[in-house]
């Protein structure tokens, strides 16, 4: 290598029009600046700019059949902070996102403690559990709402319990119940894979030595699985509520916020504002706020995962 | 403790199996005593798991079931109570509507070729980035790695306002490039980009050392030496970003107005009747038609569906 450098003369003879060793870093550097070329200007054209705009329409008003974009300095925050509808509406967005975070963790982690075992068939359940995230999320949530309705099939298997079902898709309360289902259901399996994963990273050594201890099945789970799978848990929450933040299809398909608000969330209520209103300068704070909230969670798993990065290999 | 009670309730039982009986006073015999009732109880314990596993599979897997068996089944029959568990006339009629009450080839089409050519450009050009922000060195790297990360910081909801009045004053809305250039260039690709560059940093780089002396450029090394080794991630990668987009609902339900322009999340939900009622035959039928190709190919591959589903999901 040395030699090469040195004889610049020889690479020159080899190689007409001969480059000197500094210039092989600089091609370096310029092949470094195109590989990335495609994804740092999309990015900046499709996320950075979008995101200045956002901040910027914010302070606007456009009107699309007037074609006429006036600046309305604070109106549109003052208006959020004076809309009646911002409370119930950040109310449903928390309690979907509680719900769905802690049905999901919950049932995701009960079925990976019951799979993560070698006996015949669990790889087929396995992917029974798992094959509703490959199923396409308009048509699984259209076919929930087949069965959500008041004469289909989750009222036809409660009356073969004798309970009435409600109406499910038409009364508040049930109507969220329904889409947190949808949703747990749905993507489940994801999490219970990466629970999976953790379950299987825990020492089997650890647990024979609390076993011959005298540690029962559920202290060796609570004193030491648990501890030891808590950052993928941890992380898997900030996860899956900043996914929850993103639900959208789902209501859409669903319940399009209905019945009245009761199931607008975040995302719901910009789109409606923004794309069924025309309210383009409220839905751009509207789009700022989902944004500080996702900002803020990510933060928060930034910080988490650098006091646990040992999960992270 | 627990094992020592048991087995004092239970030697008389035992040892009225026959002469070979084990006694319960010497160790070997504990054991046999020990290993003959586990393997009694561990049987009822085992059909009671796999019994409890079905029971609970039952709202993962009904829903896919109750789809297609009720896309063949006459409109007269679907809402059946008791709800029959197969057709009693099976009927293709709802696939027929399928086609008949929207241009669904076409659109099944706009889905199949958006998806396809997403993908193909993701990984292209994650691929190209991933090796770039693994293997080269350059000024400014780090604050550029910066930049593509943000992508992964902002949902792309946060950003589809100004994303629709960019594409409106360009001329594109109602027209596949809004999904084609954010989904291939913008926020989704990041994702990719991160986990080919994780990749690309895993491989032992002597590889590639002993390709430069032998004065190769980094275009044929990345395409010679890295990529035909980073087949798992490519596959990670195909597979979540054909997922995401096969399955994107926002953006084509705000950028695309004609039925001819749908994709097949968007026009699963227009099967309606004249007064806006669900025809169910004939969604569930789409359905069907929408979901049943991506199952059958993960029950074919399910190991590097999962495995590159979780990716996306850890690192997401």
């Amino acid at each position: 290598m040395t030699t090469l450098i040195k004889s610049p003369v020889g690479r020159a003879s080899a190689r007409p029009g001969g480059r000197r060793p500094l210039t092989h870093l600089q091609r370096d550097a310029l092949a470094g600046y195109l590989f990335v070329a495609p994804q740092v200007l999309g990015i900046a054209a499709f996320v950075l700019v979008p995101l200045a705009l956002v901040i910027y329409f914010s302070f606007h008003e456009w009107n699309v059949l007037a074609n006429t974009f006036t600046f309305v300095g604070v109106a549109n925050f003052e208006r959020f902070l004076a809309d009646p509808q911002v409370a119930p509406v950040m109310r449903t967005t928390g309690i979907f996102s509680v719900a769905l975070v802690f049905f999901n963790i919950s049932l995701a982690l009960l079925l990976a403690v019951m799979l993560n075992r070698s006996l015949a068939g669990i790889t087929f359940f396995r992917t029974l559990f798992f094959s509703p995230v490959v199923v396409s999320l308009v048509a699984w949530t259209i076919v929930w709402g087949f069965l959500f309705q008041d004469n289909g099939g989750v009222n036809g298997a409660l009356e073969l319990v004798g309970v009435d079902g409600p109406n499910w898709l038409r009364e508040g309360p049930t109507a969220m119940v329904a889409v947190v289902i949808v949703q747990v259901f749905k993507n489940v399996g994801l999490n219970m894979v990466l629970f999976l994963a953790a379950l299987q990273g825990v020492p089997q050594e650890l647990q024979e030595a609390a076993r011959m201890d005298g540690a029962g099945p559920r202290t060796i789970f609570t004193r030491i699985v648990m501890p030891l799978i808590s950052p993928t848990i941890l992380l898997t929450f900030i996860i899956t509520i900043v996914g929850s933040l993103q639900v959208f299809a789902q209501i859409a398909v669903l319940t399009q916020g209905g019945p009245g608000i009761s199931t607008t969330v975040l995302v719901y209520y910009l789109f409606q504002q923004a794309f069924l209103f025309g309210e383009f300068g409220y839905g751009s704070v509207l789009s700022l706020v989902l944004f500080l909230i996702v900002l803020v969670l990510t933060v928060v798993q930034w910080q988490l995962r650098k006091k646990w990065v040992f999960y992270e290999n | 403790m627990r094992t020592d009670s048991a087995i004092e309730t239970r030697p008389a039982e035992t040892l009225g199996q026959g002469a070979s009986a084990p006694d319960p006073h010497t160790v070997a015999g504990r054991a046999a005593i020990l290993k003959k009732n586990s393997d009694r109880s561990r049987t009822g314990r085992r059909v009671l798991f796999y019994l409890a596993l079905a029971v609970m599979s039952i709202p993962f897997v009904m829903p896919t079931w109750w789809m297609i068996i009720s896309s063949l089944k006459p409109i007269s029959e679907i809402f059946a109570s008791p709800p029959t568990l197969w057709p009693a006339n099976p009927t293709f009629d709802g696939y027929v509507k399928a086609f008949e009450m929207q241009p669904f080839a076409q659109q099944y089409f706009n889905s199949l070729y958006i998806s396809v050519l997403v993908t193909a450009g993701t990984m292209l050009i994650a691929s190209l980035a991933g090796y770039a922000f693994a293997r080269i060195r350059f000024p400014g790297q780090n604050a550029l790695f910066m930049v593509v990360l943000v992508g992964l910081l902002i949902p792309s909801e946060v950003t589809i306002v100004p994303l629709f009045q960019i594409f409106n004053t360009m001329g594109l809305i109602n027209t596949h490039w809004p999904i084609l250039l954010v989904s291939t260039f913008g926020a989704p690709s990041v994702l990719a980009t991160f986990i080919m560059r994780q990749f690309f940093l895993s491989l032992p780089i002597e590889l590639e050392e002993a390709a430069r002396l032998d004065g190769l450029g980094r275009l044929q090394i990345w395409w010679r030496i890295a990529m035909p080794l980073a087949g798992s991630a490519l596959a990670a990668v195909a597979i979540f970003t054909f997922l995401h987009i096969w399955n994107l609902y926002l953006e084509p339900t705000v950028y695309l107005q004609s039925p001819e322009l749908f994709t097949l999340p968007q026009a699963l939900t227009r099967y309606t009747d004249a007064y806006g009622g669900q025809l169910w035959n004939v969604q569930l039928a789409a359905a069907t038609m929408t979901a049943l190709p991506v199952l059958v190919v993960f029950v074919l591959a399910q190991k590097q569906f999962v495995e590159g589903l979780a990716q996306s999901g850890l690192k997401g």
